[in-house]
């Protein structure tokens, strides 16, 4: 029986690019890109993507039902890969469009790289060297495996995934931090807890080393 | 640990075929863009530009399925302009596979259209083209203008304005050509890159005039672009993107290798 994997549509962006992704590295796979919660219960391994403001992701995560077909998702054992805004959303709450509540599987917040005073000072000194911290946080940055994951198999320890995005998550709970990056400040690159794996950059847009994750997550049993 | 400069190969399509012009008069074809993004890829580039350079409108569903083709093959970030005029123009390329879309004429004809794509799709899709070119004679306060129809309709807008503009609409990068250098070999014009570079909080790619790879790190170092963009050095074989990283990597630039 070929894995059976919903990629979850809650109309926030484009998921042609993680699906193709997907689909590249398990020929085999059933990739369903889906907006029915039946569909996500009945999946397989689910992948929770996310682009876009958070305010409205949460709106239509909310809308959809997605909120407690991800919670049911997460208590079924089977895996889960949330990306970017996806991983956001799992979070406590996110300070983006005022302050937002998430859904609450991690302990911590999202900020917004500007908002932190320790950037903004990173920022100012890297000005006079000539060296500029953009926000976004576009382009290929270093993540560091801050512990052993089976999505981490295959994947030179600070090997450059893709990001863009200009919220952060910074973790209350360091036990979960799978990968960490920094840009101005620390902040986590992908948390992980049992059959849920959360990354801030896109695996699906990495080259060699996001395929390589995607096609870990196609072959993960969700034991940590 | 730093984020890498990126380097990122253009690709001018014009009716399917990649093609560079000298100043846009002498078009070479430099062969087909799904086998070129491909080469591209296994060669460590870190995003691909698809700017279409095709005037008619038939066309455009030609540029739709190469893009879908390049997607479902290269898992690295794909920019399309060329063209760009309405959201749906926008929806279309970004459920091809496109990643970001490059909007040039349209942002100057209506400025508001940056700020409606923006709020529409993320600021992170959003890249706004400048073609500029210097308007300031010798000796005076450097100054440069924004163009559009290729570089021979002047605008009267200053480019480093523009560009703040841009970003306050919404824009989530800018890609800087200086229509000046473009396809001339002599180096970015690295006043006006450095000029908007300080002057606009997101990334700026910086465009035009590339003939060796000094000029890729004078575009970083001192330009202060973020990422730069060449296509005839790369397309002609004069240089593969690995020898590009590793003449950066040796000048203390970080970059992905």
């Amino acid at each position: 029986m070929n894995t059976h994997i919903a990629v979850i549509d809650y109309g926030m962006g484009n998921l042609h690019s993680v699906a193709s992704a997907l689909q590249h590295v398990a020929p085999d796979a059933q990739i369903e890109v889906t907006s029915d919660v039946n569909r996500v219960r009945e999946a397989d391994r689910v992948l929770f993507p996310g682009v876009g403001a958070i305010r409205d992701c949460m709106a239509e995560i909310r809308r959809l039902n997605f909120d407690k077909a991800i919670a049911d998702t997460i208590a079924s054992g089977k895996p889960l890969l949330a990306i970017c805004v996806g991983l956001q959303a799992l979070m406590d709450s996110s300070e983006e469009n005022g302050g937002v509540p998430c859904l609450g599987h991690f302990a911590g917040e999202v900020k917004g790289f500007t908002n932190s005073t320790e950037f903004r000072a990173a920022r100012d000194e890297g000005a006079a060297s000539g060296e500029r911290l953009k926000v976004p946080h576009m382009g290929w940055n270093q993540v560091r495996q801050a512990k052993n994951h089976p999505l981490w198999h295959g994947i030179p320890d600070n090997s450059r995934f893709y990001f863009v995005h200009s919220y952060c998550v910074q973790s209350r709970d360091a036990d979960v931090i799978a990968g960490a990056c920094h840009y101005g400040i620390d902040f986590s690159a992908a948390l992980a807890r049992a059959n849920v794996f959360a990354a801030q950059f896109h695996p699906e847009k990495s080259a060699e080393h996001g395929l390589q994750l995607l096609k870990n997550f196609v072959g993960w049993n969700g034991q940590p | 640990m730093a984020l890498a400069k990126r380097i990122i190969p253009c690709l001018d399509v014009d009716n399917g075929r990649v093609v560079k012009g000298v100043q846009f008069v002498d078009i070479r074809d430099a062969g087909d863009p799904v086998e070129v993004s491909k080469k591209y890829n296994q060669q460590g580039a870190d995003e691909i530009t698809f700017l279409d350079i095709t005037a008619t409108h038939e066309a455009r569903d030609t540029t739709v399925h190469t893009v879908e083709a390049i997607a479902a093959e290269v898992f690295i970030p794909l920019t399309v302009g060329g063209g760009i005029r309405t959201l749906d123009d926008i929806r279309r390329m970004l459920n091809a596979g496109a990643d970001k879309v490059s909007i040039n004429s349209a942002a100057v004809k209506n400025p508001d259209f940056v700020a409606e794509a923006a709020a529409r799709f993320g600021s992170q899709c959003i890249v706004v083209a400048i073609d500029a070119k210097k308007v300031s004679g010798e000796g005076e306060m450097p100054r440069w203008e924004i163009f559009t129809h290729g570089g021979r309709k002047p605008t009267g807008i200053d480019a480093v304005e523009w560009a703040v503009r841009m970003v306050n609409n919404g824009a989530g990068e800018i890609l800087l050509t200086s229509m000046d250098r473009d396809g001339t070999k002599n180096g970015f014009d690295l006043g006006v890159t450095r000029a908007i570079a300080d002057a606009v909080p997101v990334p700026v790619i910086a465009s035009g005039g590339v003939g060796n790879l000094q000029h890729l790190c004078d575009g970083v170092t001192q330009g202060g672009a973020d990422a730069v963009l060449a296509a005839s050095i790369f397309h002609f074989g004069e240089y593969s993107v690995p020898q590009a990283k590793a003449y950066m990597r040796e000048r203390g630039i970080e970059v992905r290798l």
